[in-house]
């Protein structure tokens, strides 16, 4: 357990990614293997299964630490982990048990089934045995989620180093549902695999940000254009009958897409399509939302399909008949992907064309990209006609034609603190329109100031404070932020009728005294125009 | 008439019309110790302990007139009695006794309880009414021993030399700098100093306080020269372009926001070091046991959850809400301190 902790707490204590592989590089060199199989589980989000009820451990944690369960709630709301704040409340910080990662997640594995008093000894007894850091990582693994910034391209890297495998071939080996429980790291990471070559993605190209006018990019018949999707980017791989799909983080995510399933009979073999991965129902693509909530759950659950059902919106056809298409131009690899597309089509309907625009000049791609926020757009994309398919972010023959944001001014006034460094600040404000005489709040936004900023605001926080309300302020309606939002939707469940989409602070608009921030009716008005 | 009480311009003795460390100008301020949150300009009188009083002149100007004291001295003023003890908080920091017909008050300012080896060690002073800061008044804030995190940031610095690494260790200039300084072991390589600390190592000094031997960064000092070295700067400089020169280095930061992980991660540094000249969770209610007071005031930090806890713990406990900045104190100070210098 050590060993894990140190780790833990040598991967959280940095943010760069050489100093990260490194870290796990050594404690690969070092841990059992079975400890070693267990770390890659827990990194790439697996984790044991919950035996003991938080609020149990909450009311345990106060106990321990002799201070009211109100005090502890307090401390947690500060601190923002339960399981951190458990461990420094603890008063013991000294050390005395020698035993590895998978004989305490063995130990909370068996907590399964007794009853909450043996449950209770058997933890507290732990929570005994352990310094800080350790009792951190213990708590952890028993609340789940390790969010160290290691993503699973990061570990396989340390991995690859450490075996001397190709890094995308332990992607491949570590994907889909393996369990530390049922395998081995010998037979998951060492083994060699008859398929381990099929399931290789190519990187995926990149575009950037067109800022300047599109004229300056010279004749319309040279460029294709096309819709912005707002969903993932994924490649869909159909090599030797079986089928990969890839994100854009160059992770596999097979498993998370259930419908794709029956391209890998539909597809002939040695396929790669480049698409966006899309929520899509009853004809329309959905928001965003609904895709991310799905992918953020560990299991996909029938209701989860019915609710948010995905379609793949190909763009690209990286590889046909097994042949590499990525040196061929875009116009080519265009008609070979509508061959593909149209000899599928009618047999499913998971698989969709991007459509290409049709124009004649800039001036009516301008007027698409205006549309982008009705169809649930990002805005455009164009592609050079003779592009090939390069590798990663390059410049030149392709880019994204981003909507501008939505804007308005509004009024702050409610504040609440943050969490972390920023415990001590008010960070977290809610803003309001003008209806009449009175403000009415509809959003509340985080980021987009400054540090200088940050403090500034707090200080007039704290010096023009009306009310409180638990950990809320209600302060002077003073101060005028603009809101930048990406879309906006009818809502029934907030007071102001509207719910924004990532909405931030643009900026702090020191020069317009609160009387003049907008009002409802503004609000509403983007609701009638954007809003879905 | 209470003997102190919160006024818009700051703790205030109404009998001695005298403030402690006030926020507006005002004839008479007494001030606890030199942090720009503390010792704020304009005021006609300052009154501090003697190693403040330096400070004090740097930070607000030769010409202010101030009249320092030592520990335990004390003076009246119409018929109110003020000495100054030591805080444990900085060097010249002080909290401020007021007795008045057989009534004490002690307004603590900021304080620590563990003894530095540089700034006199905190003096528990027996009271009626005690003021506190409460900057780390949550269970959670609890210090490790002061010596086992000098031994890390040493053997941190140690590392990096072999490393070949620059070690940048932050703290903000007057205080945390100076009591990291006395703590490095000179044994590993040179140590050379952020304009902003050395300007305050210089002030220090000159005062009679014994620092060991540094070296301002200057744009003619050779790149070579830094290799193994630790150089102390203040938070502002972290990520600034300023650093550039050192590469490659591993940056530290040595602050009590570093008990939680939110804050390390925040602040993305490579190492982050608990250690603060505030008092932590079992500090503050020591303090305030020692002092045998019933009423407590609180002051700058959390103060609503620590005075009902207080409360519960059956003293007579209020939180006043001032403008001292203790909870910004670690992380923003030393930009208050350069604009200063
Ligand atoms: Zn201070
Ligand atoms: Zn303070």
């Amino acid at each position: 357990m050590r060993q894990f902790a140190q780790l833990f707490r040598r991967l959280d204590q940095t943010t760069k990614i050489n100093l990260k592989v490194g870290a796990l590089h050594e404690f690969f060199a070092e841990a059992s293997d079975e400890d070693k199989l267990w770390a890659i589980a827990l990194l790439a989000g697996k984790r044991p299964k919950r035996t003991v009820r938080t609020s149990l451990l909450r009311e345990w944690g106060a106990e321990v630490a002799n201070i009211p369960l109100w005090l502890f709630e307090d401390s947690y709301h500060v601190v923002g982990d339960l399981a951190e704040t458990i461990a420094n409340l603890h008063p013991q910080n000294h050390s005395t048990q020698q035993e590895n990662l998978t004989y305490w997640i063995t130990f909370i594995r068996n907590l399964d089934g007794k009853e909450d008093d043996e449950k209770k000894e058997l933890i507290l007894t732990t929570w005994d045995s352990m310094d800080a850091s350790e009792r951190f990582v213990f708590n952890k693994l028993i609340t789940g989620g390790f969010r160290v910034g290691v993503s699973q391209k990061l570990m396989v890297r340390a991995l690859a180093r450490y075996t001397g495998l190709e890094e995308n071939l332990l992607a491949h080996r570590l994907m889909g549902n393996w369990s530390p429980v049922d395998t081995s790291f010998n037979d998951l990471v060492l083994a060699e695999n008859p398929d381990d070559n099929r399931s290789r993605p190519y990187p995926f190209y990149l575009a950037y940000a067109l800022e300047e006018a599109p004229e300056n990019l010279g004749v319309p018949e040279e460029w294709q254009a096309e819709r912005k999707w707002d969903g993932i980017r994924g490649q869909v791989i159909q090599r030797g009958g079986e089928l990969f799909v890839w994100s854009r983080g160059e992770e596999l995510v097979t498993d998370k897409f259930p419908e794709f399933e029956i391209l890998r009979q539909l597809l002939p073999d040695g396929t790669v399509l480049d698409g966006e991965i899309l929520p899509y129902k009853d004809g329309a693509p959905l928001a965003f939302n609904d895709l991310q909530t799905r992918i953020g759950r560990k299991n996909v659950t029938r209701n989860v399909l019915q609710k948010a059902p995905v379609v793949l919106v190909a763009y690209d056809l990286l590889e046909a008949d097994g042949q590499d298409l990525r040196h061929q131009p875009m116009r080519y690899r265009r008609e070979k992907l509508e061959q593909l597309v149209a000899e599928v089509k009618g047999k499913t309907d998971v698989l969709h064309l991007s459509e290409v625009l049709s124009f004649k000049d800039w001036s009516q791609l301008v007027a698409e990209r205006a549309r982008s926020r009705e169809m649930h757009c990002e805005g455009l994309m164009l592609k050079r006609k003779d592009s090939i398919y390069e590798v990663g972010r390059k410049k030149g023959a392709w880019w994204k034609w981003k909507v501008d944001p939505l804007m308005i001014d509004a009024v702050m006034i409610y504040a609440m603190r943050g969490h972390g460094r920023r415990a001590n600040l008010y960070t977290d404000y809610t803003f309001a329109v003008w209806d009449g005489e009175a403000l009415v709040p509809f959003t509340k936004a985080y980021s987009g100031l400054t540090d200088k900023e940050i403090r500034e605001v707090d200080a007039f926080v704290k010096k023009n404070t009306i009310d409180r309300f638990g950990p809320v302020r209600s302060v002077n309606p003073e101060l005028v932020f603009e809101i930048a939002f990406e879309g906006i939707n009818r809502s029934t469940r907030h007071k102001s009728g509207v719910a924004l989409r990532f909405p931030r602070m643009n900026r702090w608009r020191l020069d317009k005294p609160a009387a003049e921030a907008n009002t409802l009716s503004d609000l509403h008005q983007l609701l009638n125009e954007y809003g879905g | 008439m209470a003997l102190l009480e919160f006024t818009e311009s700051g703790i205030y003795c109404p009998i001695a019309d005298i403030y402690i460390d006030p926020w507006r100008p005002v004839e008479r301020a007494l001030i606890t110790h030199g942090h720009s949150d503390h010792a704020r300009p304009g005021h006609q009188h300052y009154a501090c302990h003697h190693d403040s009083v330096n400070i004090l002149r740097f930070r607000l100007g030769q010409e202010i007139s101030v009249t320092g004291y030592g520990y335990g001295e004390t003076f009246l003023h119409r018929g109110v009695r003020f000495s100054f003890h030591p805080a444990g908080h900085i060097i010249g920091s002080a909290q401020i006794r007021v007795e008045y017909q057989g009534e004490v008050w002690v307004a603590s300012g900021d304080y620590k309880l563990e003894d530095d080896g540089l700034a006199p060690a905190y003096e528990p002073v027996k009271c009626h009414a005690f003021i506190t800061e409460c900057t780390f008044g949550l269970p959670v804030y609890k210090w490790p021993d002061p010596a086992t995190v000098h031994q890390e940031i040493n053997q941190w610095w140690e590392n990096n030399r072999k490393a070949g690494k620059v070690s940048i260790l932050s703290g903000y200039s007057l205080g945390k700098a100076q009591r990291l300084l006395h703590h490095l072991d000179a044994s590993i390589g040179p140590v050379f100093t952020h304009g902003a600390i050395e300007n305050m190592n210089e002030v220090l000094r000159e005062s009679g306080v014994v620092l060991p031997d540094t070296r301002r960064v200057t744009a003619d000092i050779n790149k070579k020269e830094y290799k193994g070295g630790l150089v102390l700067a203040p938070p502002s400089a972290i990520g600034s372009a300023w650093q550039k020169k050192f590469q490659p280095f591993s940056e530290g930061i040595a602050s009590g926001w570093m008990a939680l992980r939110g804050a390390r991660r925040r602040r993305s540094v490579d190492r982050g070091f608990i250690l603060s000249d505030h008092v932590d969770w079992p500090g503050v209610n020591t303090a305030i046991r020692e002092t045998g007071a019933q009423k407590i005031i609180t002051t700058h930090g959390y103060t609503s959850i620590f005075t009902k806890w207080l409360l519960e713990q059956g003293y007579q406990a209020s939180a006043e809400s001032t403008q001292f900045e203790g909870e910004l104190n670690e992380m923003s100070e030393a930009d208050n301190s350069e604009k200063a210098a």
